[in-house]
């Protein structure tokens, strides 16, 4: 592993380029930039990136190229960087594999978190088989046991309940689009009806979380999926 | 039969093709007296003088009957393949009416325009064919001989005593841009027939004795000439007209011909066409519905109704009145009309029914007056003269006699009981009676029947000597011929009576039919639902299926956007339904144009255009062929039209007036956002060139404080612009609801998480039942409802002060309150809030007054609703009720 990651930044503002320079130089990352989505295509291939910053609206073609072509040769972590309120436009680019989005106009602060939630996935990902017991605040989570313990009291998960969290987890930290976890917990067939996945994520919060309302790891992106925030 | 169908795909195909045409081709006809006098040559040597030019030349159909030069000319020319049309096993070659129309030549020669086209083609004549190919835009080189006109037709017949079927309206020639006479001298032609050049020698032989006698030929060409000669004539007035120069001619005459079911009628139309044209007057047919009429056996009916229709054709404007007397009617008619001459059919009448009806000639003499009263003479009619009373009654009539026979019988014996008692002039009352009786009940005839039955029985029973037609008394003579008189009389009036019931009846019926279209229809503000009603009541009242068609696309008619639920129209028709639409003319079964088809199209056409179609399909108890009920069928179609085009109107005047509150909706947004806008810029543009010019100068805390300033107003604008963006999605109707089902809790939640920076440390009480049921919303839609609504909370109020977010089931829906404990509402304000750009008077406090409007749209595009009111102990309460939006799905949580 090298010791500062490096990070591809693909956006075509110069405006938007010159702040996340800034901000990327003080962090002390390596980085490199592209204008283009085939130059970014090129450079993910040519340099290996840690990690790639997306923008979806790129010039030349639909950033969301740049994803499919990435993910055919690598897992790198993808952050796509959206405009809001189109959350078609990012279920597709998550549903194509980009691990996260943060939506325009983001604060400097809110990028940088995502950007190192990310890269602390890759790596826990690298060195697999670390951690089977999962932590966020008094959450417990012991998968090979099956075992959840909240506040140190063993609560009692349902199979698919378990599963849910258990996919959860595995991606700890990413948003999953509803089509992702329904296929992953239910089967591919089940794909259209959300309803089973919203009724069994409230119940999951019910068991896991202090106030079911105001939810502090099982967070929901509305139109978009959910994501399971560790810290 | 199906393959004789058009297809309906290049019946599309062209129809799409032929409306980006606009201009209509020029019609040239090569006009000539008779078959062999060189129109086909005429018109290739001009069609070669065309093409020599670089016009583009296609010979859609020129029958050369072999003859040598005419095929000569053919020579270089495209000629389009025949279509082969099998009929009753027999292979006929016809013209190819849609690939003439897909080629589109500038040039189409199209030979022997009076031609009848094979069953199965679109139209019944060519010469249909020929004006759908000038519609087109293509100009048409074409053949007629002047036997083929409609109005000479029995003047042609009368001349040559034969009888020619095919016959083409006058007004085709009168369309047509340029004639060009083909003139032989007649010596000439019949020389060409001997050496057989115009028709096989045998043919040539047979045709010689009879059609092409020299006297005949000589009188063809005269009317050739003369028919020519009108025409340059009426040239001529159209240029005087057009280049301004004063008419020599008087205003126009006005005549109108009255016609009957007589087969003679449409001699009385030509002969009246004749003398209008060289009067330059305008026509008018009328035809008088008698009570007797109504009466009439189909046949006869058919017989006016073919009659209007060529008077129709012949460009006369046609009118039924509906009176007891023609006369009179007529006479009235016609002073209304301004008439300067009535024309009417002489009829030959033997003299008792001259006497006894009187005629109608001799009643308009009598009323006369400063009319010209023009009689014709007619043939003496072959057919006999017209018999209203139907013989299809025959069926009826064993019985009205019976009835006749069994009253006469039952009044001889009362008569005969009481012959002791009563003097036989009061016994013939009885009889009297029994003759009104059988009048009020039976047939006319049958009530004559009954009065001679009853003289006879009152002669063989009451008259003394009893059981004898001999009578003792020569006074009884008298009372008999009285008696029979009084019969006739009473007979006739009776029946007559009730027969002028059953007419007002019938009309009163039709009247009340359209009283009730009409009426149903103003009050109808929907164009498609008029089309409903519409459709129904035209059902009901002609007994048949009935069916519109209204354009689904600009332009395009489709079966998709129908009437009624089911469809008994093969689809293929959907190509008829459009052409009757592009064409404004009725097709269909029992029409000249496509006849095999299973409906009846009708145009239904408003002031301005073509608004649909509509489709009937009569049952064969039912067929609606009366001239009135052809009528009625078509008044109801134009009052429908007229209704749907003032749905239609009112729609987009409706929606003009919508985009001019879009425009000042717009107008206003931008006036009021532009303050709005510029505020923050202003901050931000100010701190920022403060700390690149001074930034040296300036110590750590004022730097600070200036970049503090520059994040805070970029945080303003994004949130102001995306309330913007919001709201201009929702008015333009930019945003779907895209409804799901989900749990109230998961979308509070999501919006607290992210206005956690927002809501800070201050204490929020949710109350949301677990088992509160599933609402089907968009979720996205209602995250931002919360997210507005409690960043409003948060805004203003003060930052340690609570807010509640609570929720429970009313009704088919949940509500949800959202309560702080600020300052609240200022009184009034609770109604205007969810305005655009209302801003609540709030110090300190700025936004564009957005956020509740956004709230209000969305509420209201989920079918809930919103409202605001101060609580009693305090603060402002929001509350929101959403339906569920249909039934949850179960979901067991196993």
């Amino acid at each position: 592993m090298r010791n500062t990651p490096e990070i591809l930044i693909v956006e075509d503002d110069p405006q938007i380029r010159r702040f996340l320079r800034a901000t990327l130089a003080a962090e002390e990352y390596r980085f490199h930039e592209a204008i283009t989505a085939a130059e970014a295509i090129a450079q993910a291939a040519a340099r290996q990136p840690d990690l790639i910053v997306l923008d979806l609206g790129l010039p030349d073609q639909d950033g969301r190229e740049v994803i499919r072509q990435v993910r055919q040769s690598s897992q790198t972590p993808i952050i796509v960087l959206s405009a809001r309120g189109q959350e078609k436009d990012k279920i597709e680019a998550l549903d194509l594999g980009a691990d996260d989005f943060v939506a325009k106009p983001f604060a400097v602060g809110e990028l940088l978190a995502r950007i190192r939630a990310a890269l602390r996935r890759a790596a826990t990902i690298a060195d697999e088989g670390a951690g089977t017991v999962f932590r966020a605040g008094n959450i417990e989570v012991d998968l090979d046991k099956r075992r959840v313990l909240v506040g140190g009291l063993e609560v009692h998960l349902t199979p698919i309940e378990f599963h849910l969290l258990r996919t959860l987890i595995r991606h700890a930290g990413k948003v999953l689009t509803q089509r992702q976890l329904l296929i992953e917990v239910w089967g591919p067939q089940h794909s259209e009806q959300a309803q089973y996945l919203r009724v069994y994520m409230a119940q999951l919060r019910r068991k896991l979380e202090a106030d079911a309302a105001r939810p502090r790891h099982l967070l929901t992106e509305p139109g978009v999926g959910y994501r399971l925030l560790a810290e | 039969m199906e393959t004789l169908r058009p297809d309906p795909d290049q019946l599309l195909a062209r129809v799409a093709e032929e409306s980006a045409k606009a201009a209509r081709g020029r019609l040239k006809i090569f006009f000539g007296s008779a078959p062999g006098v060189g129109k086909t040559y005429a018109m290739l040597q001009a069609a070669q003088a065309s093409a020599r030019k670089g016009t583009e030349v296609l010979v859609g159909l020129v029958e050369t009957h072999k003859r040598n030069e005419t095929e000569a000319l053919l020579e270089g020319l495209p000629i389009l393949p025949r279509r082969q049309i099998e009929h009753r096993g027999v292979v006929l070659r016809e013209f190819d009416l849609d690939a003439a129309l897909a080629k589109h030549p500038q040039l189409l020669l199209v030979d022997e325009l009076a031609h009848t086209n094979a069953p199965g083609s679109r139209h019944v004549k060519r010469w249909q064919d020929v004006i759908e190919l000038i519609d087109a835009g293509i100009d048409v080189y074409t053949t007629l001989n002047v036997q083929h006109l409609d109005s000479l037709n029995d003047v042609v017949a009368q001349v040559t005593s034969v009888v020619v079927r095919e016959t083409i309206p006058d007004s085709v020639l009168d369309q047509a841009d340029e004639i060009e006479l083909v003139d032989l001298p007649v010596d000439e032609l019949r020389r060409r027939m001997e050496e057989g050049k115009v028709y096989f020698p045998e043919q040539a032989q047979r045709a010689m004795g009879n059609f092409f006698r020299p006297g005949n030929l000589i009188a063809l060409r005269e009317m050739a000439l003369r028919r020519t000669a009108d025409r340059v004539d009426a040239q001529m007035r159209s240029y005087r007209r057009d280049h301004s120069i004063q008419s020599t001619w008087p205003v126009t005459e006005r005549i109108i011909v009255s016609i009957g079911p007589s087969p003679f009628s449409a001699k009385l139309i030509r002969a009246t066409k004749r003398i209008a044209e060289r009067l330059h007057a305008e026509w008018i047919v009328a035809f008088v519905e008698t009570p007797l009429y109504a009466q009439a056996p189909p046949e006869v009916r058919e017989r006016v109704l073919s009659a209007l229709r060529l008077a129709e054709q012949l460009g006369a404007e046609t009118v039924t009145l509906n009176a007891r007397k023609i006369a009179e009617s007529l006479f009235q008619y016609a002073r209304s009309r301004n008439v300067s001459k009535i024309v009417i059919g002489k009829q030959t009448l033997p003299l008792w029914r001259r006497l006894w009806h009187g005629s109608v000639l001799d009643d308009l003499l009598a009323m006369g007056g400063d009319i010209d009263i023009i009689a014709i003479s007619g043939e003496p009619d072959l057919a006999g003269s017209p018999r209203l009373i139907s013989p299809a009654a025959s069926k009826q009539d064993w019985r009205d006699y019976a009835l006749a026979g069994a009253t006469v019988a039952a009044c001889t014996i009362v008569s005969l009981a009481l012959r002791s008692v009563l003097s036989p002039v009061n016994l013939l009352m009885f009889y009297l009676l029994g003759v009104v009786t059988v009048a009020m009940r039976s047939s006319r005839r049958a009530a004559l029947f009954s009065s001679f039955l009853s003289v006879a029985a009152f002669d063989f029973f009451c008259v003394p000597p009893y059981m004898n037609f001999a009578v003792s008394d020569t006074e009884y003579l008298f009372t008999f011929l009285v008696m029979l008189t009084v019969g006739i009389t009473i007979s006739t009036l009776t029946v007559r009576i009730r027969m002028q019931v059953a007419h007002a009846v019938e009309s009163g019926a039709r009247t009340q039919a359209l009283y009730r279209l009409t009426k149903e229809l103003t009050r109808e503000t929907r164009a498609f639902e008029a089309a409903r009603k519409a459709t129904e009541i035209t059902r009901d009242v002609f007994g048949a299926k009935v069916i519109l068609f209204l354009p689904d696309e600009p332009g395009k008619i489709s079966f998709r956007r129908r009437t009624t639920d089911d469809l008994p129209i093969p689809s293929a028709e959907e190509a008829i339904a459009q052409w009757v639409y592009d064409h404004g003319q009725k097709a269909g079964k029992g029409m000249d144009t496509l006849p095999g088809a299973t409906a009846l199209y009708l145009p239904l056409k408003g002031s301005a255009s073509v608004v649909g179609v509509m489709a009937v399909i009569t049952s064969p108890e039912n067929p609606i062929n009366a001239p009135e009920q052809q009528h009625l069928l078509e008044i109801f179609a134009n009052q429908t039209a007229l209704a749907i085009e003032r749905a239609e109107t009112a729609s987009a005047a409706r929606d003009a007036q919508l985009k001019i509150e879009t425009e000042q909706m717009r107008s206003g947004l931008l006036s009021a956002v532009s303050h709005d806008l510029r505020t923050p810029l202003a901050s931000i543009t100010g701190a920022a060139s403060s700390l690149l010019s001074q930034g040296e100068h300036l110590d750590k805390a004022t730097q600070r404080e200036l970049l503090e300033s520059i994040d805070q107003e970029a945080e303003r604008l994004s949130r102001l612009v995306n309330n913007l963006l919001e709201m201009t999605r929702i008015e333009s109707g930019a945003v779907e609801v895209k409804r799901d089902w989900h749990p109230l809790e998961e979308i509070v939640g999501a919006a607290l998480t992210r206005l956690e920076k927002i809501l800070g440390q201050r204490p929020i009480a949710i109350d949301i039942p677990q088992d509160l049921p599933l609402l089907s919303v968009d979720d996205v839609l209602i995250e931002q409802l919360f997210l507005n609504l409690l960043e409003n909370a948060a805004k203003y109020t003060p930052p340690d002060s609570a807010i509640s977010i609570a929720a429970r089931p009313v009704g088919q829906g949940i509500q949800i309150e959202i309560a702080d404990a600020g300052p609240g509402f200022a009184p009034g304000d609770e109604k205007k809030i969810w305005e655009k750009f209302y801003r609540g008077n709030t110090e300190g406090v700025r936004g564009a007054g957005l956020g509740l409007a956004i709230c209000h749209a969305i509420v209201a595009a989920h079918s809930g609703s919103i409202s605001a009111e101060n609580r009693p102990q305090g603060g402002a309460l929001i509350r929101i009720w959403l339906p569920l939006g249909g039934k949850p799905p179960e979901v067991s949580v196993a």
